[in-house]
């Protein structure tokens, strides 16, 4: 099926190309890494992961959002979600593979990292986190390629698929809990110390991920004839809202236990993010647009009216995506770190190296999906002549 | 070609002599009490102890003695000296709102205050630097002593967000140009892994004291925790201390005797 991605419209191998471009020169930025050191990055001392473990933690929750299709459409046989299911899975191949390329990307020693798997260390989460998103990655690539040959020879998956859905479907919950855990047992890190942190990473991996999964998918809508069906789009968007509200919600109790406790630990990394600490207001700025982000992607995805309606629903989306990158892919880790050990603030941004890497990885994950993309989308329309569902026909 | 072949009789010299490199110039200034090359022997009278900790006679430091104590950990360890936040630092002083925020010593006594603390690895008994590593480069021994295996490391750093004393220090940069005083008998490190302060595990393992006790004059008592009759026990009974931290849960082996 592969060679479906070989044959494509100018416009694809632009974009083919354009990626490949943006691939190699993050390539050369991450050689100059890696003969200069983690000098290049803005990293210290007291704020020791920043971007690049910041975007394996958001997509770790872009990967884990597939489920969200495949929850409903094997365990409650929601059919309408039959098109969209095989994109939802590529797009976690995609996002599962640029996390555990922002782990080697973040290491000092790359070239030892073989050392996780020579050393097992059950103590560490860090293995977990490593066997949990190859298992999943690997899950995926078997369930979605099955099910898409399946397909296209016109027959149903084969038996064993089922029960590795299903393993999928917990192994989903799994990889962002497990992530979770790197933060969450960690006696010094007041922000990450809390029991809710894995629920907010499900809740906020349930809005965001499925809200990039839909934004992809309009476009592809846009530009080829697919056309995943309103009422999956209309039941994505239903998700994407209740996930956005219980995130909302699971971050203001974070806020109650924090100031009503009035224990000064807890309460500072809120203070450094919202109002500044110890004379550092970097996030600041990024904090409040997330905060008021969140809050207009809220008022117009919660009416039915407005969320139905293409362009809002687009909009919505984007400012959704903006806010709970910004809670996630930049917040939540500098906060873990500041204040620091000795109650002091030490500022960090990414700098430009470090975004040229992060976009090197951002690139490969750009490419990876939208070769699987073009592979399902051809399948579909060599296959379908009327058939709009990704299950084959059941034979006679 | 001329150059690199004076540099090879340098070097084929040099470990022809073998013992003398330690004083060799061009290697460095070697440390004002460096030693020769220690032979089997050395090792057969190492220190020992149940549970290596040290008490730390706060009233006695201050800013002098601290950098006294850290020049004499930082030569022995070759620990290099890299300006900002991105430094290295195996022994250091904060004041005592740093050293031990938890405590919120508010309206302290003015000598209190004023004090600077030494800082260093608490050579925890629950480390949890220990417990994320996921190679196990960072590992604790028996006799309570948490090091490191720098050819291990893979540079994940995940043991320095753990680490709730900001005792751990990651080699953003080759730290090989910054060392002031080469000491030829202790390794340099490569970029890209963590250090910290090791309790001289290798002076100990010489029947030696650490660094900055032997720099300290008596400032610092270093000896077996689980020993009754130890120095350190003895002051520990007679004196009120403090251990950094405590709701971490980690178990520091270092006391600050206020």
């Amino acid at each position: 099926m592969i060679e479906k991605a070989l044959r494509g419209s100018p416009r694809y191998w632009g974009l083919i190309i354009g990626l490949l471009c943006v691939i190699g020169l993050g390539a050369g930025f991450w050689m100059f890494q890696l003969t200069k050191g983690l000098v290049v990055t803005d990293l210290s001392r007291d704020v020791s992961w920043g971007f690049y473990i910041a975007q394996l933690t958001y997509f770790v929750g872009v990967a884990a959002s597939a489920v969200m299709l495949v929850l409903p459409y094997y365990f409650h046989h929601f059919k309408a979600f039959s098109k969209m299911i095989i994109l939802g899975e590529f797009l976690a191949i995609s996002s599962v593979t640029m996390c555990m390329l922002f782990v080697v990307v973040d290491l000092g020693q790359p070239q030892r990292m073989l050392n996780i798997i020579f050393h097992p260390t059950p103590n560490s989460v860090l293995f977990w986190d490593m066997i949990v998103l190859n298992g999943y990655l690997f899950l995926n690539l078997i369930i979605g390629w099955t099910s898409l040959q399946a397909f296209r020879n016109n027959m149903t998956p084969p038996t064993w698929v089922k029960p590795l859905v299903y393993l999928s479907v917990i192994w989903a919950f799994s990889i962002h809990t497990v992530t979770a855990f790197l933060y969450a047992g960690l006696p010094g890190r007041h922000y990450w110390l809390t029991a809710i942190m894995a629920a907010r990473f499900l809740a906020s991996a349930f809005c965001s991920g499925p809200a990039i999964l839909l934004l992809l998918t309009l476009l592809v809508k846009r530009l080829t004839s697919f056309d995943p069906g309103k009422k999956a789009i209309d039941t994505l968007a239903t998700i994407i809202t209740y996930a956005m509200c219980v995130n909302v919600f699971f971050f203001l109790l974070e806020l109650f236990t924090a100031f009503y406790s009035n224990m000064p630990g807890h309460m500072a990394p809120i203070v450094y993010l919202f109002k500044g600490f110890d004379g550092d207001t970097t996030l600041v700025p990024f904090m409040w647009t997330a905060a008021v982000l969140a809050i207009i992607s809220l008022a117009m995805l919660i009416p039915y009216k407005i969320r139905q309606q293409g362009p809002a629903l687009v909009t919505a989306l984007i400012l959704l995506v903006i806010a709970s990158w910004i809670d996630k892919g930049m917040g939540l880790i500098v906060a873990g770190f500041a204040p620091n050990p000795f109650e002091k603030v030490t500022a960090y941004l990414p700098t430009v190296p470090e975004l040229v890497v992060s976009s090197m990885v951002f690139g490969i994950g750009a490419l990876m999906l939208t070769v699987l993309w073009k592979v399902a989308l051809s399948v579909r329309a060599e296959v379908e002549g009327g058939n709009i569902s990704m299950v084959p026909p059941k034979p006679e | 070609m001329k150059s690199s072949r004076r540099k090879f009789l340098k070097l084929a010299a040099v470990s022809a002599l073998g013992l003398g490199a330690g004083r060799i110039g061009f290697l460095g200034d070697a440390p004002a009490g460096a030693m020769d090359i220690p032979t089997a022997a050395d090792y057969n009278a190492p220190r020992e102890a149940k549970h290596w900790g040290m008490a730390i006679d706060t009233t006695r430091f201050n800013q002098e003695l601290v950098d006294t104590c850290a020049t004499a950990c930082h030569t022995q360890h070759n620990v290099p000296t890299i300006p900002g936040k991105k430094g290295i630092k195996w022994f250091w002083g904060a004041n005592f709102e740093e050293s031990f925020p938890t405590e919120h010593g508010h309206n302290l006594p003015e000598d209190v205050e004023h004090r600077t603390y030494p800082l260093l690895c608490n050579q925890c008994e629950e480390p949890m630097c220990v417990r994320v590593c996921p190679t196990q480069a960072t590992f604790k021994r028996a006799d309570g002593i948490v090091m490191m295996d720098f050819h291990r490391c893979i540079g994940c750093r995940y043991c320095m967000a753990g680490c709730p004393f900001g005792a751990r220090s990651f080699n953003f940069q080759d730290p090989r140009p910054f060392i002031k005083n080469f000491n030829p008998l202790f390794p340099t490190r490569t970029r890209g892994v963590v250090e910290k302060c090791n309790f001289c595990a290798e002076l100990l393992a010489l029947g030696k004291m650490p660094a900055c006790v032997e720099a300290s004059g008596g400032a610092l008592i270093f000896g077996d925790l689980e020993d009754p009759e130890s120095d350190i026990r003895k002051v520990l009974r007679e004196r009120f201390a403090l251990r950094r931290k405590p709701d971490a849960g980690t178990g520091p082996s270092v006391y600050y005797l206020m």
